[in-house]
């Protein structure tokens, strides 16, 4: 099994050089927002461990709001990120970037303060990668080649059952049909499956040690937390009761910038970005909040839902500009209201702990309570903090999370040796 | 919550409460205003029937509804057109990711109507209905309101087809029912289907299913006479009883859709019958597929009509062989399916739901469409559409048009307090939507366009079996085509007075 991992690449935007950098995005694409395969500097789809991509312009548009505390508004600058989340390890992945891009990212990030030059592109990227605090995966250990091979599979099979009669055969006889149909297409080399690779040793060995060791560091400091648990339910209380809810509704111009570009592709991307509540308090929260979404990501939720989600592929929370603010990117199937929409009606108590330490948030009762519940505040809070994505590149633009399940369960279910009734009828369902 | 008083029935048009059924004879005025002062007066003085019930029952119902630019020429303030739902201020047509949405692209790209693109969006939408007499009235009306200051852009006329809709099938036998008692607790996790709606899901300025009160426009200091808002007692609530009006002309290729499937079928017309009663996911008398249930639904019944057609779930169809998955009815109305069956009663139950703790702890992977399906009470529509077109009999459908037959179809109307989360969502999320519960590769087999955004196919329509291969159907044409659309705001009475006013006052 290869593990997936991201990075981030975040550099400050020369101020002279943004209108240069924002043209030179936009030759990337071709409908607005969306990757072109024939841009002419970075090609993403030739990286064939590359699921999604994007190039972001970080603004904070929401720099007033602190005034709400006293405190000043925050340095104006403005960064360009550019997001990877792919298979295998981090080196590996900027090296094969590096080798593929690396001239068109020398151009791309030499609108940057302090710019990198193709000899020193490598040391560069690592130094100005920001790590994930917390991230999500729909799959974990899905590859992109597993799911384009899958996909070929589906499309051959489904092919293959319309041009035979097997209406009246039992799921056994069905099975039995595919199988041996699958079994010549792959000796004629027109169907490849490539056998799971094993997994990393010592990605396996660092995810026991991390399954096991954030429990007993829990358990460890079980007394401690237990004290204090007590204060901070009355710091957060105090807290809940006099933040200030800053949510007013996005401009139209603001909200026109970011409809422009969703719902050109069944998935669609979020980028969102803004200031934390000031103070220790918030920030300890969040960044224990983090750890906790990231633990069960890793070890609970890693097998195609989030809770009651199934629409995201890859999500992550990244802290940036000294812990000052967060970011928060995802891909996601269906269009943006189903997508708030299952926040609030599925998981917003899990929506609440986390975005409820984003400055303006609206109002929570005991961390998970009401917040998001205030439907329109929420979706107004969201939209407001969310940017649009400069370039955006999808490598399986017309496949859901649920698609690429139903072609691993299509292949899983071929290559038994054998299968229960039950289970084959349930594989025939899958067609 | 005290239940709706008469002083806001009196304050409410009609149509919010009554689909006007009665009156079988309806046409739809589209006027464009030319001369805002004169326009305000006869809309401060239409006569709009209210939502009062009225012994005997009215002959005659007159409604108005007004769209954000009718609102401008009426010279409301920006400021109180600013506080309306971003969709309504756009308009159907105003942003080309909203054309995407509800698959209003390619033949039915707005460029292609007869109205409401973006250079012919009526101002105002004039609704008559009439028990025997409609002709006169219209003549009468058309002939006040050109005097009046409009320009008629177009009349929408409908035919009565006996409740029955231009493909055949009985229409209208679904809507969701409205608390006017107030009785409807929205708080808390909802765990079983119900057809019951808070008030404010339908009407603005009383709560909705989150418990909470639309954004709509209210005014401070002011001493109009308008209704005090519900949440803030001082101020005057514009929205409140009214709400907003989606209008939709669809065309329908009645042959197309009879002929369709009497190929698939090979002639054989029960055949053709069931499978069109599968597309639609009822039987073409509006019965349900799947049984009725022992069990009475809040807010199905007590008409038995209602409950032989309604009282059902779709818990009787898991493999969705009765009413395929990908049918009408399931996604315009997906009931129960977001409702987990598996889930647990009680704290722990509750628990184990938010945090899909079955799913984590079985052993066997939940099936493929498991959960898929987003939180049925938030999506609900009150229909309100009249049909067009000549009335055909079965056999008339099944043959090839009559040279220069007119086109049939539905004026599709619907109520709702918020577009983007109730009618757009429906039209997008679900019935246009290619994902829809795990599907892949199709679109609603009734009113899909056939074309998804990604390029790839979206024509075909999955029949579960009870075991073996699901049964394809492959390249489905376009049965229905969007030939106009529009969104406007369907005001309360004293609203309407005052939008009138304003016009009349600068």
């Amino acid at each position: 099994m290869t593990p997936q991992a991201n990075i981030m690449i975040v550099a400050s935007i020369a101020p002279s050089h943004e209108n240069e950098l924002r043209s030179l995005l936009a030759s990337m694409t071709s409908q607005p927002g969306t990757y072109d395969p024939t841009n002419a500097l970075v090609p993403f789809h030739e990286i064939d461990t590359l699921h999604f991509a994007r190039f972001v312009i970080l603004e904070d548009a929401t720099r007033d709001d602190l005034l709400a505390y006293g405190d000043p508004i925050a340095a104006s600058g403005k960064s360009l990120a550019l997001l990877c989340d792919f298979d295998g390890e981090v080196d590996r992945f900027i090296g094969d970037l590096v080798s593929i891009a690396g001239v068109g990212l020398v151009r791309i990030f030499s609108n940057c303060v302090s710019p990198p030059t193709v000899a020193n592109l490598t040391s560069w990227l690592h130094a100005h990668n920001a790590r994930a605090s917390a991230s999500y995966v729909n799959w974990i250990g899905r590859t992109l080649v597993q799911v384009h091979e899958e996909e070929l599979l589906y499309q051959a099979l489904g092919k293959r059952i319309e041009a035979t009669d097997l209406s009246g055969s039992s799921p056994r006889q069905v099975w039995d049909a595919l199988h041996r149909f699958v079994e010549q297409e792959q000796t004629a080399g027109r169907i490849t499956l490539t056998p799971e690779p094993p997994t990393p040793l010592s990605w396996r060995i660092k995810n026991i040690l991390h399954c096991i060791g954030i429990p007993l560091l829990l358990l460890l400091f079980l007394p401690l937390i237990l004290l204090y648990l007590p204060f901070f339910l009355i710091q957060l209380r105090i807290h809940e009761k006099t933040d200030p809810v800053i949510a007013p509704r996005p401009r139209a111009d603001h909200n026109h910038d970011l409809a422009r570009i969703e719902d050109h592709l069944v998935t669609n991307q979020f980028s969102a970005y803004g200031n934390l509540k000031p103070g220790s308090f918030r920030r300890w929260t969040i960044a224990t909040v983090f750890l906790a979404i990231d633990y069960t990501a890793r070890h609970v939720f890693n097998r195609g839902f989030l809770a009651r989600v199934v629409t995201i592929q890859f999500a992550r929370w990244v802290f940036l500009d000294d812990h000052k603010r967060a970011f928060f990117a995802s891909n996601y199937d269906g269009s943006l209201e189903a997508y708030m929409g299952d926040f609030i009606n599925k998981v917003a108590w899990g929506l609440n702990v986390v975005f409820s330490n984003g400055l303006g948030y609206p109002k929570t009762d005991w961390l998970i309570a009401n917040g998001a519940k205030d439907e329109l505040t929420f979706k107004d809070y969201l939209r407001r903090h969310q940017l649009p994505t400069q370039v955006w590149y999808n490598a399986t633009p017309n496949l859901t999370a649920c698609d690429k399940e139903r072609n691993a369960r299509i292949r899983s279910g071929l290559e038994q040796p054998w299968m229960s009734d039950r289970a084959l009828q349930q594989w025939i369902g899958l067609f | 919550m005290a239940p709706l008083s008469n002083d806001d029935f009196k304050d409410m048009q009609g149509l919010l409460r009554f689909g006007y059924g009665k009156l079988t004879q309806a046409c739809f005025l589209l006027l464009r205003i030319d001369e805002s002062a004169s326009a305000s007066r006869w809309l401060g003085q239409a006569p709009v029937t209210t939502a009062e019930t009225q012994n005997p029952p009215p002959s005659r119902a007159l409604q108005i509804a007004i769209t954000a630019q009718g609102l401008k020429k009426l010279r409301v303030p920006e400021e109180v057109i600013n506080a309306f739902s971003p969709e309504f201020i756009s308009g159907m047509t105003g942003e080309d990711n909203r054309s995407r949405r509800l698959g209003d692209v390619g033949a039915n790209s707005p460029d292609q109507w007869l109205w409401g693109q973006q250079s012919s969006v009526p101002d105002i939408v004039v609704l008559l209905y009439e028990q025997s007499s409609l002709h006169e009235w219209k003549n009468t009306i058309e002939s006040q309101v050109e005097s009046s200051g409009f320009a008629l852009l177009r009349t929408l006329v409908t035919t009565n087809m006996g409740g029955v809709e231009p493909f055949g099938f009985v229409d209208g036998v679904s809507n969701p029912a409205v608390d006017w008692e107030r009785r409807r607790d929205s708080s808390g996790d909802k765990l079983s289907y119900g057809n019951l709606s808070m008030l404010g899901e339908f009407v603005l300025g009383y709560p909705n299913e989150y418990g909470r009160y639309t954004t709509r426009p209210i005014l401070e200091n002011s001493t109009a006479d308008l209704p005090n808002a519900e949440d803030a007692p001082a101020k005057k609530d514009l929205g409140r009883n009214g709400t907003y009006l989606v209008m939709r002309q669809l065309d329908q290729d009645v042959h197309g859709f009879w002929q369709f499937l009497n190929e698939q079928t090979g002639g054989d017309s029960d055949h053709a019958q069931k499978l069109a009663e599968l597309f639609v996911g009822r039987r073409m008398s509006g019965e349900s597929l799947p049984p009725q249930s022992n069990e009475p639904i809040e807010g199905v019944g007590p008409a038995a009509d209602d409950i032989r057609r309604n009282q059902f779930t779709f818990d009787s169809d898991p493999q969705g062989v009765l009413c395929p998955f990908g049918s009408h009815i399931r996604r315009a109305n997906p009931r129960n399916i977001d409702l987990p069956s598996d889930t647990p009663r009680g704290a722990l139950g509750r628990l184990s739901r938010i945090l899909a703790l079955n799913r984590v702890l079985s052993k066997d992977p939940a099936p493929l469409h498991f959960d898929r399906v987003a939180s049925t009470r938030f999506h609900r529509l009150i229909r309100r559409g009249r049909e067009y077109g000549p009335p055909l009999t079965q056999d008339q459908r099944k043959a090839a048009p009559i040279p220069n037959e007119p086109a049939s179809g539905l004026h599709f109307i619907c109520l709702n307090a918020n577009i983007g989360r109730q009618f757009e969502f429906i039209q997008g999320s679900w019935l246009q939507s290619t994902t829809f519960d795990g599907l892949r590769d199709e679109d609603d087999p009734l009113v899909g366009i056939r074309q998804t955004a990604a390029g790839c196919p979206a024509s075909r329509f999955s029949l579960p079996t009870d075991a073996g291969l699901r049964q394809q159907i492959h390249n489905i044409p376009r049965f229905v085509t969007v030939r106009g659309g529009a969104y406007f705001f369907l005001p309360g009475i004293r609203a309407l007075r005052y939008i009138a006013r304003v016009g009349t006052s600068s």
